[in-house]
């Protein structure tokens, strides 16, 4: 299998994502193989942290003190240019269809992929 | 052919100095004497989970402290959904046979067993533990984020939204055993304090103690014959970032796959009993199953039709939104409640006519569903 590409999960600044070499299915999720066909190793590329807001939620109340330091932050839905969808923060005031690129901002002791309005 | 042959359900709130087991032996002893039987006469037993006193074999747990010594017993964990998972489980496993009376039972000490924070806590996990839940999501985030895409695509307000909060204190204002019982309005819901938003803290239900439990027999054991009529799931996802679009959830498809199953319409059902975490969750699910037109549920709830004496009574306990929420027993007390609806039962709260229910259970993020309708015959 070929060598897993660090994201943001693994603390770098990037965006991961996973395309099938048999089917073109794009997967968010990271796993070995593909959801959609069952083949193996689908490749990973970094995206390119386009998208356009799906849905967001702006949290005011938080369960753990570490995430009540930020309140009130905004969970966003983003419907990434490579054809999937993620979760992350974004700025206030984003509206649904808004187009927007990724940054990273420190969130709860991690460094989480945030959204602003593209200029 | 399966029946509800007994139902038990103790109030919602605070139970102080209530385990959970407490909480479930009391449900289940409800049950128990509702359907005439005894201890010994049960030889099956479904439990849900308690997120208070986890354990990894509740129903053995259970079954030794109530005293049974069932011939098949396990646990059932699918969320919201778990309750009419087991209901729909034990239809079937008397059907097959393998049990002659089931007894379903559910209950935790939820508000005053933990901290609310370490039950918020507890509850976002269901969110993906690398791509979520490192974000800082709560449940109501999650619903949130639904709610924000199902208003944009269908031009359902906040203030729509809080009718159904509306409508459902009203209910629980004529149960006893609801956890709340002071009237609100639409600008009580507007103006309670932000959560997620759209979601406001009336728009959530809230952390409760309680218990529900049923039994499912073969035969009936009295007068009063609630059948089973037909049941059927769908499971489209596990985490909201991975759901389909607001037009494919799995709502739409158990209600099909139940239709069919039970050879029943939407035009045939008297009662709903729909699964309500949050507002939107009962709008979205209310129009997913045919209850009402795309972006119409709210309407209806202002014209009454969802009222005890409207054309479609819904959830007259007052739901998981005031009758209370104790994790798997909440969803539980819709059914005790479309059960004693079907069998006259209902005190002040009496509909019409009760005939046919339609039950609806929602687990996760609108991720996994139940469909179900029972039937009262004579």
């Amino acid at each position: 299998m070929s060598e897993r590409l660090a994201g943001w999960t693994m603390g770098e600044q990037a965006v991961i994502f996973q395309t099938c070499s048999a089917c073109g299915h794009v997967q968010y999720f990271h796993r070995a193989f593909c959801a959609a066909c069952g083949e193996s190793n689908p490749r990973e590329q970094r995206a390119s942290g386009k998208g356009r807001v799906y849905a967001t939620s702006l949290v005011c109340r938080a369960a753990t003190p570490e995430a009540r330091a930020h309140v009130p932050y905004n969970i966003v839905l983003v419907d990434c240019a490579e054809g999937f969808r993620m979760m992350a923060h974004g700025e206030d005031g984003l509206a649904i269809g808004d187009s927007v690129i990724a940054g990273f901002k420190p969130f709860a002791g991690k460094l989480v992929p945030f959204f602003a309005k593209e200029k | 052919m399966s029946f509800i042959t007994g139902v038990g359900l103790t109030s919602f709130g605070k139970h102080d100095g209530s385990s959970s087991l407490d909480l479930m032996s009391q449900a289940a002893q409800a049950a128990l004497d509702d359907a005439g039987l005894k201890r010994s006469e049960i030889d099956g037993i479904l439990c849900g989970y308690s997120t208070v006193s986890p354990h990894i074999m509740l129903a053995t747990v259970f079954a030794e402290h109530f005293g049974i010594r069932p011939s098949y017993a396990h646990a059932v964990q699918v969320g919201g959904a778990t309750g009419l998972a087991m209901t729909m489980l034990a239809h079937h496993l008397v059907e097959a046979g393998v049990a002659r009376h089931v007894l379903v039972v559910a209950g935790e000490n939820r508000l005053t067993g933990q901290s609310r924070d370490a039950s918020i806590q507890a509850l976002a996990q269901v969110g993906h533990p690398d791509y979520e839940v490192p974000l800082g999501p709560t449940i109501p985030a999650y619903y949130g984020l639904v709610a924000s895409r199902y208003m944009h695509e269908y031009g359902v307000t906040e203030q729509d939204l809080a009718e159904f909060a509306v409508l459902m204190r009203a209910h629980a204002c004529t149960h006893p055993g609801a956890q709340f019982h002071d009237p609100i309005t639409v600008a009580d819901v507007m103006a309670s304090k932000p959560v997620a938003m759209p979601l406001k803290l009336l728009d959530c239900c809230p952390v409760s103690d309680g218990g529900a439990a049923f039994v499912i027999s073969r035969e009936r054991t009295g007068e009063a014959g609630v059948r089973i009529r037909g049941c059927a799931q769908a499971h489209t996802h596990q985490h909201v970032t991975a759901a389909p679009a607001l037009s494919k959830l799995g709502a739409e498809i158990s209600i099909a796959r139940a239709k069919e199953a039970a050879g029943i319409a939407i035009s045939d059902v008297r009662y709903a009993a729909i699964y309500d975490s949050f507002t939107i969750t009962l709008a979205m699910l209310l129009e997913d199953l045919g209850l009402a037109g795309r972006g119409e549920a709210a309407a209806r709830v202002r014209s009454g039709h969802f009222g005890r004496d409207g054309a479609m009574p819904l959830n007259t306990h007052g739901g998981l939104l005031s009758y209370g929420h104790c994790g798997v027993g909440g969803a539980m007390a819709h059914l005790v409640e479309a059960h004693l609806q079907m069998t006259g039962r209902a005190s002040t709260r009496q509909v019409r006519d009760a005939s046919i229910a339609l039950l609806h259970g929602d687990g996760g993020v609108l991720s996994s569903h139940v469909s179900m309708f029972l039937e009262r015959v004579a």
